[in-house]
């Protein structure tokens, strides 16, 4: 057993080189909660509605994928609808339970109590910082929960001028603010990029998500897409095999 | 003071988005959880590895054919921004210029 692979170490100094770390991500974020804001806007959220959901939900791409499938209008709200969103969302976050997962050896030197409530604030940016910090010999905690904080903060603070100004518009249409979620999620693709490969599954999850998308009402078609897309990978034989 | 809630959120607005919270939350905490019971095949590692573009692949497409040929131009000039320049405020400014441009065009 190495000397510390079993001490928890969590400091102040720690939270502030997490802040230090995560601020090369600062500007996408900001861009990313403010075009969130924008289309919730679009979408009839109120503005408290899109801060709130910022707050508590705090992951971007769930967020913006509920947009897409929120009901419109005065519809009204029923349990079927809620309970859709929330396995929608679920489908969507599952790569957390992997991130998660990837942190388990750090983690563990700390208690579940600590790790259950630092866990909220898990999320891609502060687990890439935390994973790089960790894979370069870094122990202390603080850097995870500090990156975490100041992303938490960031993103709630950026939705509220997103949604003003999108609120401002009164044709979202005519300014595209209806694609402002499309293509930030298409620019997002560019950044995945891991070869020919790797893109099959994208492929695969596009197609089916298409035809889905015609034989199925709702939004059942991003769930079927983003299923097929992962059992294509679990399919594809091993790289080099 | 039920008017002035009302006029800031409706009930099933806030219920949903507490369901959104709890099934995020139950993603963040489990496999950190998990990982005291359960190891992690590669297969399962591949899966989770593909998710992310999938989900984008899936919301986008079936989007862009619903939006018309405008939508699919703006998409193709932002990309072809964050393959130049890896910005995404530019190819976010990219892809909306083109878009409206498009559709003042009448595409």
């Amino acid at each position: 057993m190495t000397f510390d692979s079993n001490q928890p170490i969590l400091t102040r100094a720690g939270i502030l080189l997490g802040f230090r770390m995560v601020m090369p991500a600062l500007p996408g974020v900001v861009v990313f909660a403010a075009a969130f804001g924008a289309a919730a806007s679009a979408k009839g959220l109120t503005l408290l509605e899109a801060a709130l959901m910022s707050a508590l939900v705090f992951a971007g791409m769930s967020q913006m994928v509920a947009l897409e499938a929120w009901p419109h209008g005065g519809a009204a709200w029923t349990w079927a609808a809620v309970a859709g969103l929330a396995v929608l969302t679920a489908v969507v976050n599952s790569r957390m339970v992997l991130q998660g997962a990837s942190l388990h050896p750090w983690l563990s030197a700390h208690g579940n109590g600590l790790n259950a409530l630092q866990l909220c604030l898990l999320t891609d940016a502060n687990w890439l910082v935390g994973a790089r910090y960790h894979a370069d010999g870094g122990r202390d905690l603080g850097v995870l929960i500090g990156a975490g904080l100041a992303l938490w903060v960031m993103w709630i603070l950026f939705t509220i001028p997103g949604h003003l100004v999108g609120a401002l518009v009164s044709d979202p249409k005519r300014f595209a603010l209806d694609l402002v979620m499309p293509i930030f999620f298409a620019a997002l693709l560019v950044p995945l990029w891991r070869g020919r490969r790797a893109a099959v599954p994208w492929v695969v999850a596009g197609l089916v998500a298409l035809v889905v998308s015609h034989l199925l009402p709702g939004h059942v078609f991003i769930m079927a897409g983003a299923i097929a897309g992962m059992v294509t990978a679990a399919l594809m034989p091993e790289e080099g095999a | 003071m039920s008017e002035l809630v009302a006029s800031l959120t409706t009930p099933g607005v806030v219920v949903a988005i507490l369901a959104m919270a709890l099934a995020t939350y139950l993603c963040r905490v489990s496999g950190y959880f998990a990982m005291n019971l359960i190891p992690f095949t590669p297969r399962l590692r591949r899966a989770l590895a593909a998710l992310p573009g999938s989900i984008i692949a899936a919301t986008v497409l079936p989007l862009v054919e619903r939006l018309g040929l405008a939508a699919g131009i703006a998409l193709a000039a932002a990309l072809g921004a964050m393959l130049i320049r890896r910005n995404e405020i530019f190819a976010l400014v990219v892809g909306l210029t083109v878009a409206v441009a498009a559709r003042a065009w009448g595409l």
